[in-house]
């Protein structure tokens, strides 16, 4: 067989009927992930059809778009935003007791964000095939899973069928070479590519990142890099998994076990780009170039080094995009006050974020006037960092530390920011509205976050971690 | 679905390039969970003013826009996140096309899926017609041109299999329902990379 890249033997691997000129592929799909928001129409059209759903087996579903971070009152009830959202959570409740799913809820010691748990538990695995409806489903190639968001109609697909149909995506190896300057960490790289290759410059592609400066990122950072794939316009992006990820999945509750382990690495170490594969385009980032760096305007290709001047705007739209944001073409956005530090999402709130934010912050106080919200992205992760006292580092510094969910991210369970607030949010979107009408997003690193939550500004995380050394 | 052969209508331009998917539909109203009524909230914080009167800048709210089917969009319209709700919200706004030199993946699919007809066209052409607002065309899906009122016609590609769900109104959970045995052969084999039957 001819030289393949990582994504081809992948995709080859679950190719259930082959396309033709006429009809796209038939691709078996392993694992579905669900959660309430765009589910409920695809359970309604199973219902309707008479339906069963195929591999209840192969689904893993959870509760954390419109869940709230506050927990339940005296009374037991949960702080809904309002009663959609509540009726949202005990519709797909209900949908999972009726189609046979188990469902990660309320009472599980291990629900939060899809996208933290699926790794957690063990369910995502190297060369696997993962769906769900939800974009930032490409987290899970930091595995070397073929992983990518779906519509709710192709949600109901998977539910009945367990396959979709696909037409195979181009390839985009986006070489990352060198090493990262110390205080720079994955966030800023992924933001720095972005902004490198425009929001749209992986549309139509398959992203593999390799070199030796994503192999030397930690597994929770590949999820990191991979997760914002699709804010440069890419379904998936891919990493070969290698020591790192095997040391990671290693005795996770759904990760094969004993003798299945060590033949599953065996077959695993086969899952890396041939040396001749061809990949359709190619991009080159040198690691050593990067600087911490923040989103400027309303989408994430307007990304750069935070003590880089700010673009001037070329056309209408990035005029447009500069006023929402208050950004000044000519200077940078370091220094500029903030009102709001969000800390969480499927990007950045697992455990080894919430230790990057709580380095910065660990003996100061968040600047007067600045809230600051800590959401971990599980259950797991809560008490990770409980045990570790991480959550008293958060609020003896004045930060609020909330229960697991998407939160603020995508501001739909009543965590959100005000008209014209700046919020530093460690999330993925920084789209007009997408942290509340009006709210002003700049993303940026768990580190960056909080050190702008203590100067109240824009601030280099490095000159913190600097005096924490000396 | 139902079959979509021919779109006929003027043209509303929105000429912004990256419209997302929060702003087709903010991710406030996500809470729904039916795919139905969602038109009232299509473009909803640019669309209207903080105390809900219309926006006169929203170039949708325009006279001449009223009416329209078919939408020209500045470049890479739907990126962001794959809420189906987007190309809903589309629909029952009253748009049944998009034209564009570039629309995001997950929302082309979305909407091709929907009967919402999301048409790449080349870069000169969609220049064009981003300066010529309010113009009379007529979309043909069998014959994957765009009719111009001079008689001209910019021609597009539609991907096969998505042009005859178009055309014949197929309903794609139905097809994929007809390979039941070939998924039952595939489900025979062992999973290619985890080895669970090793154990």
């Amino acid at each position: 067989m001819s030289a393949r890249t990582l994504f081809e033997k992948v995709w080859d691997a679950h190719v259930v009927v082959a396309e033709t000129g006429d009809t796209p592929a038939v691709l078996y799909v392993d694992l579905h992930l669900v959660h309430e928001v765009t589910s409920p129409q695809a359970f309604s059209e199973l219902r309707q059809r008479g339906l069963q759903l195929r591999r209840p087996d192969r689904v893993l579903a959870t509760l954390d778009h419109s869940t709230p971070t506050l927990p339940a009152g005296s009374d037991g009830e949960r702080p809904y935003t309002n009663d959609e959202a509540k009726a949202q959570v005990s519709l797909l409740e209900a949908n999972c007791r009726e189609f046979g799913v188990a469902l990660h809820g309320w009472d599980s010691a291990d629900r939060g964000i899809v996208h933290v748990i699926g790794p957690e538990l063990g369910a995502t695995q190297p060369g696997m095939t993962i769906v769900c409806g939800d974009s930032h489903t490409s987290t899970h190639g930091a595995f070397g899973a073929l992983a990518f968001g779906i519509g709710t109609t192709e949600v109901g697909h998977v539910m009945a069928t367990q396959c979709l149909l696909q037409r195979k995506p181009k390839t985009l190896a986006i070489h990352v070479d060198g090493t990262l300057p110390v205080g720079v960490g994955a966030k800023d790289l992924i933001l720095h590519i972005i902004g490198t290759i425009g929001v749209d410059g992986g549309t139509g592609h398959v992203i593999e990142y390799r070199g030796a400066a994503i192999e030397a990122l930690s597994m929770e950072e590949r999820m990191t890099v991979c997760n914002m794939s699709i804010e440069a316009g890419a379904r998936a992006g891919l990493i070969a998994p290698d020591e790192t990820t095997f040391a990671w999945l290693k005795g996770r509750p759904q990760a094969p076990q004993g003798k299945a382990w060590e033949a599953s690495v065996n077959v695993w170490r086969s899952l890396r780009s041939d040396a001749d594969a061809r990949f359709d385009r190619e991009v080159r980032i040198d690691a050593g170039a990067v600087k911490p760096t923040v989103t400027y305007g309303t989408h994430p290709g307007m990304a750069i080094a935070m003590d880089a001047p700010v673009p001037a705007a070329r056309n209408a739209q990035e005029r447009r995009a500069l006023d929402y944001m208050q950004s000044e073409a000519g200077k940078p956005m370091q220094g500029t006050p903030v009102d709001v530090v969000f800390i969480g999402s499927c990007t950045n709130a697992r455990l080894s974020d919430l230790r990057e934010a709580a380095n910065v912050l660990r003996g100061r106080r968040v600047a007067a006037g600045v809230r600051m919200l800590v959401v971990p992205g599980s259950e797991a992760v809560r008490r990770d960092a409980e045990r570790e006292g991480l959550h008293e580092v958060f609020t003896a510094a004045g930060a609020e530390w909330r229960m697991p969910g998407c939160s603020m991210c995508i501001a739909m369970n009543g965590d959100m920011a005000q008209p014209g607030q700046l919020v530093v949010s460690t999330s993925n979107r920084n789209f007009e509205g997408r942290q509340g009408k009006g709210a002003r997003t700049v993303l940026a690193s768990p580190a960056t976050a909080a050190a702008s939550a203590l100067a109240g500004r824009i601030a280099d995380p490095r000159e913190y971690l600097v005096e924490v050394a000396a | 679905m139902k079959p979509v052969t021919r779109i006929h209508s003027r043209t509303a331009v929105l000429a912004d390039e990256n419209i997302d998917t929060d702003r087709i539909i903010p991710a406030r109203f996500l809470t729904t969970t039916t795919r139905d009524g969602l038109g009232k909230l299509c473009f909803h914080d640019w669309r209207y003013l903080a105390d809900g009167c219309d926006n006169p800048d929203f170039p949708l709210n325009q006279p001449q826009a009223s009416g329209c089917a078919i939408l020209v969009a500045g470049r890479n319209f739907g990126c962001g996140s794959s809420r189906e709700h987007a190309p809903w919200a589309l629909l029952d706004f009253g748009i049944q096309a998009v034209l564009c030199s570039e629309i995001a993946d997950i929302f082309r699919n979305n909407a091709l899926k929907n009967g919402l007809l999301a048409i790449m066209v080349s870069a000169a052409e969609h220049q064009w017609l981003l300066e010529h607002p309010g113009i009379e065309l007529s979309i043909d899906v069998r014959g994957q041109f765009i009719e111009l009122p001079d008689g001209g016609r910019i021609v597009f590609q539609l991907e096969p299999f998505a042009r005859h769900c178009l055309l014949n109104g197929v309903d794609q959970l139905g097809y994929l329902l007809q390979h039941e045995t070939a998924i039952a052969q595939y489900e025979q084999q062992p999973d290619h990379f985890t080895q669970e039957q090793a154990a």
